[in-house]
């Protein structure tokens, strides 16, 4: 019990520019708190995440990862997103197969007007993590002594 | 290895409140590649700016991370800093301290914590990033005007000043929108139709604006300066170039039920039409769900009558192509439908209004010729009701809308005062939840309508309305009086919320303009930037962005304008540089990337290649049009032998980041 109340987990969030980041942008605007756990990488368009960053980032330690992108049908690329749903739907089977825990990894959609709900997400997110506890499956510790 | 210049922002106190920036700077300054790190109060200010100037001067500074608000507001701010020092401003990495750290977190120590991992991926990133250069694209030298109400005019009369051709699309077949029905604009009282229309005669006389009616937009392609958009014109059954508008069909169609739109359903019209005395264009067009020559081909009256032969039942939709540099977004508002608020007796009784209705009601243009009487028996209404905010400011939203729609409160005084002055024999009574009247002349307006007219303002609901015996049971609670009131009133009039137009929604997506929770556009920066679009070429006019009156419509109008002429005025526009960029010695040539590129901006070719025993061998690998491609990255993924990289976004950044955060 004490353990998991130490166990501050690392997460990594990837936020597309147009919808997602400015999501987060307006959650913070508006003041509404999220766990510092969470530390978010901007890409252009969920499109451009590679489920390669993600298998990455569980390597180097990461407990968590999360895909926000703009909702289906709004992508600022018209179609980026559907193509980052498909691709994360394959990463997922593979993820399911190598046996890690399906909740360390999400994708959500979060408009640029959805500052509540990204917060939200993120409260959510954290909490999931933290009562899984930290990532040892995938994390490689040669990475750590580099 | 980069020189690396490191900038921590206070921001005031926005930052440095609960984020030790001096820690966060010394932290920094001991990441491999640092040479120099400070921090200053406003990074942004000039004096930050020749700070950052300065330093990459003394310092020789390859690379620069300034750890401050979201990149979305300052990024361009601080390349250009640099540009002007002589760095290349893809050489400069945002760290997001404000809105992704300092505003979320209350604990110092921790967002000080964050805060140093933020900047450490930063630096992590620029330590791989490359000098790029943007390259540029022409400038189509005419816009588009989805929306031909008051905001479109005015959007594409000041376009069309600056002498650039503009088309306006209304799905009507005329333009003028809303302002067509209103009758009296407050709080000057002048006659709507007597300011709109010799706007609406000037767009079609002005030889650079091209209007077309009762046309949609069905497609749209490209970006900034260089969008392909496809209208559907739809077939109205009458040659445009012959109708001479004088109206004979209309009155000889013998079909003569179709309730009028125009009117909002209180009389009917014809169903060969033209919708107002004034429309523009003043053509007629046939409704094909009630003409029988269309449904049963028996009639053809029409086509007998019209002397210049412009009836033509065998019209197809026509699609339109044509190249914009720019589009204006001007769909505007409609009311939101009474179906949900059963309270007011709305579908049960005529004479139960919204306020649009009674608009036409007390219009000289309208089915009663401008004399209010009850929809019901025709008589001379002596008790009206007015209900405020129904639809609007309704928690949950389920019912109604959250938010307030603005106008209102000044038609309503406007109305009351407009009847009491015409029938001082009648008694108005106004349910308020609050009267909201900032704007120039407005709290004067309304103060007359109570001092001077005697309307009867009361703070409180409408609870119920039932018809009874030709009446109107009003139960409705006075909250400052504490009292419930039951009023017999001979009519009531509800003001309905305003939504944006049906329309809004799908042309969003077409344009990849984003919208909000309630289907308003929104602005790229609310107070900075508030008629464009976060999608690069695309303006915002009027109600589309949110609720809002004559005045400010117009006043918006003209600031999109002068957008969109800034921008037609250039004869290039500077690309966005971060593009694709295959690796021709890993393509080969498989198309993956081509079949996801959402713009087409890949294509191949064959190219020579060394190949063994000094021989040449011919390969097909992609290559990328920077003018056309976007930098989504969709094809960077797609791309089975990891060819394809996006500049300013590659794998190896990307990773990096990924690394710095977890390490």
């Amino acid at each position: 019990m004490q353990m998991n109340q130490e166990f501050k987990p690392t997460i990594v969030a990837f936020c597309c520019n147009w919808c997602s980041y400015a999501g987060a942008d307006l959650s913070g605007t508006n003041r509404l708190q999220y766990p510092a756990n969470v530390k978010i990488i901007r890409i252009p368009c969920s499109c451009r995440l590679n489920p390669m960053f993600i298998l990455r980032a569980f390597q180097r330690g990461a407990d968590g990862v999360i895909l926000c992108g703009c909702h289906p049908g709004d992508c600022h690329y018209t179609t980026g997103n559907y193509y980052a749903r498909r691709r994360m739907t394959l990463l997922f089977s593979l993820l399911d197969y190598m046996g890690i825990e399906r909740q360390r990894t999400r994708v959500e959609w979060v408009s640029a007007a959805e500052g509540a709900k990204f917060a939200a997400t993120m409260n959510d997110f954290v909490d999931t993590i933290t009562k899984l506890g930290p990532n040892r499956r995938l994390e490689d510790l040669r990475c750590k002594s580099e | 290895m980069q020189r690396i210049g490191v900038f921590v922002c206070w921001c005031g106190s926005n930052i440095a409140a609960t984020v030790d920036v001096v820690q966060v700077a010394q932290a920094l300054a001991k990441e491999p590649g640092v040479v120099f790190a400070t921090d200053y109060q406003y990074m942004c200010s000039q004096a930050g700016q020749d700070l950052i100037g300065a330093a990459i001067k003394e310092h020789g500074l390859t690379g620069v991370v300034i750890c401050s608000c979201s990149p979305r507001m300052h990024e361009t701010t601080f390349r250009k800093t640099c540009q002007k020092a002589g760095l290349n401003p893809y050489m400069v990495e945002i760290a997001n301290i404000r809105e992704h750290c300092s505003w979320i977190h209350k604990d110092k120590p921790t967002a000080t914590e964050k805060a140093v991992i933020l900047g450490r991926a930063a630096i992590a990133k620029v330590h791989l990033n490359a000098p790029l250069t943007a390259g540029t694209s022409p400038v189509t030298k005419r816009a588009l005007v989805i929306g031909g109400g008051i905001a479109g005019i005015q959007t594409a009369l000041d376009i069309a000043d600056a002498g650039f051709p503009v088309d306006i699309v209304e799905k009507k077949p005329t333009i003028g929108g809303k302002m067509t029905q209103i009758d009296k604009t407050f709080p000057t009282l002048d006659c709507a139709a007597c300011i709109l229309t010799p706007k609406m005669v000037d767009v079609s006389q002005n030889e650079k604006i091209d209007i077309i009616s009762y046309a949609q937009v069905e497609k749209v392609q490209g970006f900034v300066g260089n969008f392909s958009v496809t209208i559907r014109k739809k077939a109205r059954y009458v040659d445009e170039s012959k109708c001479t508008g004088c109206g004979l069909c209309t009155e000889k169609c013998p079909q003569k039920k179709v309730p009028n739109e125009f009117n909002l359903g209180l009389d009917t019209r014809r169903a060969i039409y033209i919708p107002f005395a004034q429309a523009v264009p003043k053509v007629a067009t046939i409704d094909p769900d009630y003409c029988s020559m269309l449904k049963s081909g028996k009639c053809g009256v029409c086509a007998k009558v019209c002397a210049a032969g412009a009836i033509d039942y065998k019209q197809q939709d026509e699609l339109i192509t044509r190249e914009y540099g720019a589009i204006v977004v001007a769909t505007g508002f409609e009311p939101i439908g009474m179906d949900k608020f059963d309270e007011f007796a709305y579908a049960q009784s005529p004479d139960v209004v919204t306020s649009l209705e009674l608009e036409r009601l007390m219009n000289a243009a309208g089915p009663t010729g401008g004399t209010l009487l009850r929809p019901s028996d025709g008589t001379h209404p002596h008790t009206l009701v007015f209900v405020q905010c129904v639809g609007s400011r309704c928690d949950g939203g389920e019912k109604g809308k959250p938010y307030c729609s603005k106008i209102c409160c000044m038609y309503t005084a406007k109305h009351a005062m407009l009847i009491r002055d015409k029938y001082p024999d009648t008694e108005v009574y106004v349910f308020y939840i609050d009267v909201r009247t900032p704007g120039k002349n407005f709290d004067e307006f309304y103060r007359r309508a109570v001092e001077e007219y005697g309307v009867h303002y009361i703070k409180g609901m409408v609870g119920k309305v039932t018809p009874q015996d030709g009446k109107l049971k009003v139960q409705a609670s006075d909250l400052l009086g504490g009292r419930q009131l039951h009023i017999d009133a001979d009519m009531v009039v509800l003001a309905a919320a305003i939504e944006p137009d049906k329309s809004a929604r799908p042309l969003a997506t077409m344009l990849t303009a984003s919208m909000d929770t309630n289907d308003f556009f929104t602005e790229a920066h609310p107070k900075l930037r508030p008629v464009e679009s976060p999608t690069a070429g695309i303006f915002l006019s009027g109600a589309c962005q949110g609720p809002k009156d004559i005045p400010e419509t117009v006043a918006q109008a003209g600031a999109a304008a002068s957008k969109v002429i800034g921008l037609l005025s250039k004869d290039a526009l500077t690309c966005n540089p971060c593009t694709a960029q295959p690796d021709e010695l890993k393509c080969n040539g498989c198309s993956s990337c081509e079949n996801v590129c959402p713009y087409g901006a890949i294509s191949y070719i064959d190219k020579p290649f060394r190949g063994p025993n000094r021989t040449t061998l011919i390969r097909r690998v992609a290559q990328v049009n920077p003018a056309v491609c976007q930098g989504c990255g969709a094809c960077t993924v797609a791309c089975p032998s990891g060819a394809m990289d996006l500049q300013g976004f590659s794998n190896k950044q990307i990773m990096a980041e990924v690394d710095a955060i977890c390490r």
